[in-house]
């Protein structure tokens, strides 16, 4: 019996490296996330399986089964009424329900263990474990209220300072605490370690500004798997230390690469500051060229190739569908559509990706930033939608620009760019965009789905 | 000392997931990073299992811990359920269309 426990985690275990593997390829991703979700069922019914006896009260099954019945209909309706520009709230909220499961399970351990018979390591991973858990849960809550617009940032020096206190109190407290300075039950101090680290995970995601939501997400995210590897320590389980690990890599590897994509360092992001301008600001007169929709159509119909740079403004204004449907009508002339996406042009990685293939973009017109800027002189027409600081050549070639040093798609070496834009205001970094004063470059002002949807009525007509 | 005589295996298996997570994950490509964010979300529901085991263990009159441990299968199926059905159902749209 207890061997087919094991083989049967160890099958749990493959399933999510499979399933991760397979979500190298577009085609194969649906097959690896299947095959993922059928290793952890495996899991969760060889567990119930091992631990259930006789002398297991009904009461206990009862709760269990019932909680799992709720969770998983929840779970299902939630995953249902989500829309996809809402995909970072959600899964931010998945997160912490990941991070509140892990602090929990460290406090009941607590409550039920023998603190003497208990070895020190042991008790050193539930902690890691609780306060890991406790912040991933706050944080999570947090970033999800801030994504859903309703908690606004809070910069102040209070906030960062208390932060950084708490930090250093949950990093020393287990020390004293194991020392036998802090005269205390080990149950009492893992409720003392769960609050203190819940009011940080609140304290550390409230300064970081919108613009660094990706960031935040993908290290919550991690946390969350470093929280579920330790609590595997804990129960010398495999299936859960490997889940909990790859998670954690995922989770790290797509910080690093967000923090890449706006060249901003991971201390930076943290403490919530944004680099500022080291020269002042020389607002150069800009010759700002304007066109029309009817030009734009034109334009886009004559061209053999064209590209699309849709940046977060797209997905506010709602026009990832009416964006599809321009792509179709260009298809129908021969024109060749694809969209060139920045790393960090939605809320969450990725984002954009899965807002336009919602719109019914094929996943072989997505391209990826450097595979863009190879073939971007090919390009006769760019249609920057939305998107501001991604495409501003300041960042490769003005040292003292705030944006510097970002990658970017460099639409200013096609042949003609339109920039769609609501008014002459500046991007997120409130730095001046140099692209609009380019000869190749025009500006379409006015709001991106309202003058979509006239260049599509457009080229209806011819 | 003891600890680490203890688990010695397990800290062999924690660096080589490391390195092997980090490899296979790597090769995600940057369009499905939405989904290998939510998946991988999901695979973390996994503490579910441990949640499971405490549950079975505390005594039917330990109304506390048992509220606790309720709380937690709920949090972690919810992890679950709700990170696989929503990442099946954004790579329903990247599947290829006829």
């Amino acid at each position: 019996m207890y061997a087919i426990i094991e083989v049967g985690y160890l099958v749990a275990t493959l399933s999510f490296l499979g399933g991760l593997k397979f979500m190298s390829s577009p085609k194969n991703a649906k097959t690896g996330n299947l095959i993922a979700a059928l290793g952890m069922v495996l899991a969760v019914v060889l567990t119930f399986i091992a631990a259930i006896t006789a002398t297991v009260p009904y009461t206990n099954l009862i709760i269990m089964l019932l909680a799992i019945a709720v969770g998983t209909v929840i779970g299902k309706r939630l995953s249902d009424k989500v829309e996809m520009t809402g995909m970072p709230q959600l899964v931010s909220l998945f997160n912490a329900t990941g991070g509140g499961c892990a602090m929990l399970l460290g406090l009941v351990e607590a409550n039920q263990m023998d603190p003497f018979a208990t070895i020190l390591g042991n008790k050193i991973l539930l902690i890691a474990g609780l306060i890991t858990g406790a912040v991933a849960l706050t944080g999570s809550i947090i970033a999800e209220r801030k994504l859903a617009g309703k908690v606004k940032d809070r910069r102040s020096k209070t906030v960062i300072f208390s932060a950084r206190i708490l930090l250093g109190l949950m990093v020393l407290l287990p020390w004293f605490y194991f020392l036998g300075i802090i005269p205390i039950g080990f149950t009492a101090f893992m409720y003392v370690l769960a609050t203190l680290a819940m009011v940080y995970g609140v304290l550390f995601v409230l300064p970081i500004g919108g613009a660094d939501m990706p960031v935040v997400i993908s290290l919550l995210n991690s946390i969350t798997g470093i929280a579920t590897a330790f609590a595997g320590f804990v129960y010398g389980n495999k299936a859960m230390i490997a889940g909990g690990i790859f998670v954690g890599a995922a989770g790290i590897l797509l910080t690093i690469l967000m923090c890449k994509a706006m060249n901003r360092s991971l201390m930076k992001v943290l403490a919530g500051t944004f680099k500022k301008s080291k020269t002042a600001a020389v607002e150069e007169e800009q010759d700002i060229k304007e066109t029309s929709v009817s030009e734009t159509a034109l334009s886009l119909s004559f061209a053999q190739k064209v590209a699309i740079v849709p940046g977060y403004g797209l997905a506010v204004a709602q026009a990832q569908h009416i964006c599809g449907q321009l792509q179709q009508l260009l298809e129908k002339r021969h024109v060749e559509v694809d969209y060139i996406i920045h790393p960090v042009a939605g809320r969450m990685p990725g984002h954009m990706n899965v807002l336009l293939a919602e719109a019914n973009v094929e996943y072989s017109h997505l391209k990826e930033m450097d595979e863009g800027n190879e073939n971007m002189e090919r390009y006769d027409a760019v249609l920057v939608i939305g998107a501001n600081d991604v495409v501003n050549p300041a960042a490769e070639n003005n040292p003292g620009s705030p944006v510097y040093g970002m990658p970017i798609i460099r639409v200013y070496k096609s042949k003609q760019v339109i920039v769609m834009k609501r008014s002459r205001g500046k991007g997120y970094a409130g730095v001046q965009n140099d692209l609009f004063g380019l000869d190749n470059c025009s500006i379409l002002f006015g709001d991106a789905k309202v003058s979509l949807q006239e260049i599509v009525n457009q080229l209806k007509l011819v | 000392m003891y600890f680490i005589n203890q688990h010695i295996q397990e800290i062999y298996f924690v660096i080589f997931c490391v390195f092997i997570g980090i490899e296979v994950i790597a090769n995600v490509p940057a369009i499905l990073h939405t989904p290998l964010m939510s998946g991988a979300n999901a695979i973390s529901g996994v503490i579910l299992v441990g949640a499971i085991i405490v549950m079975l263990r505390v005594p039917a009159d330990d109304y506390l811990n048992l509220t606790l441990g309720g709380i937690a299968v709920f949090l972690g199926t919810l992890n679950i359920s709700g990170g696989f059905f929503v990442t099946g159902r954004m790579l329903k749209m990247f599947s290829p269309k006829k």
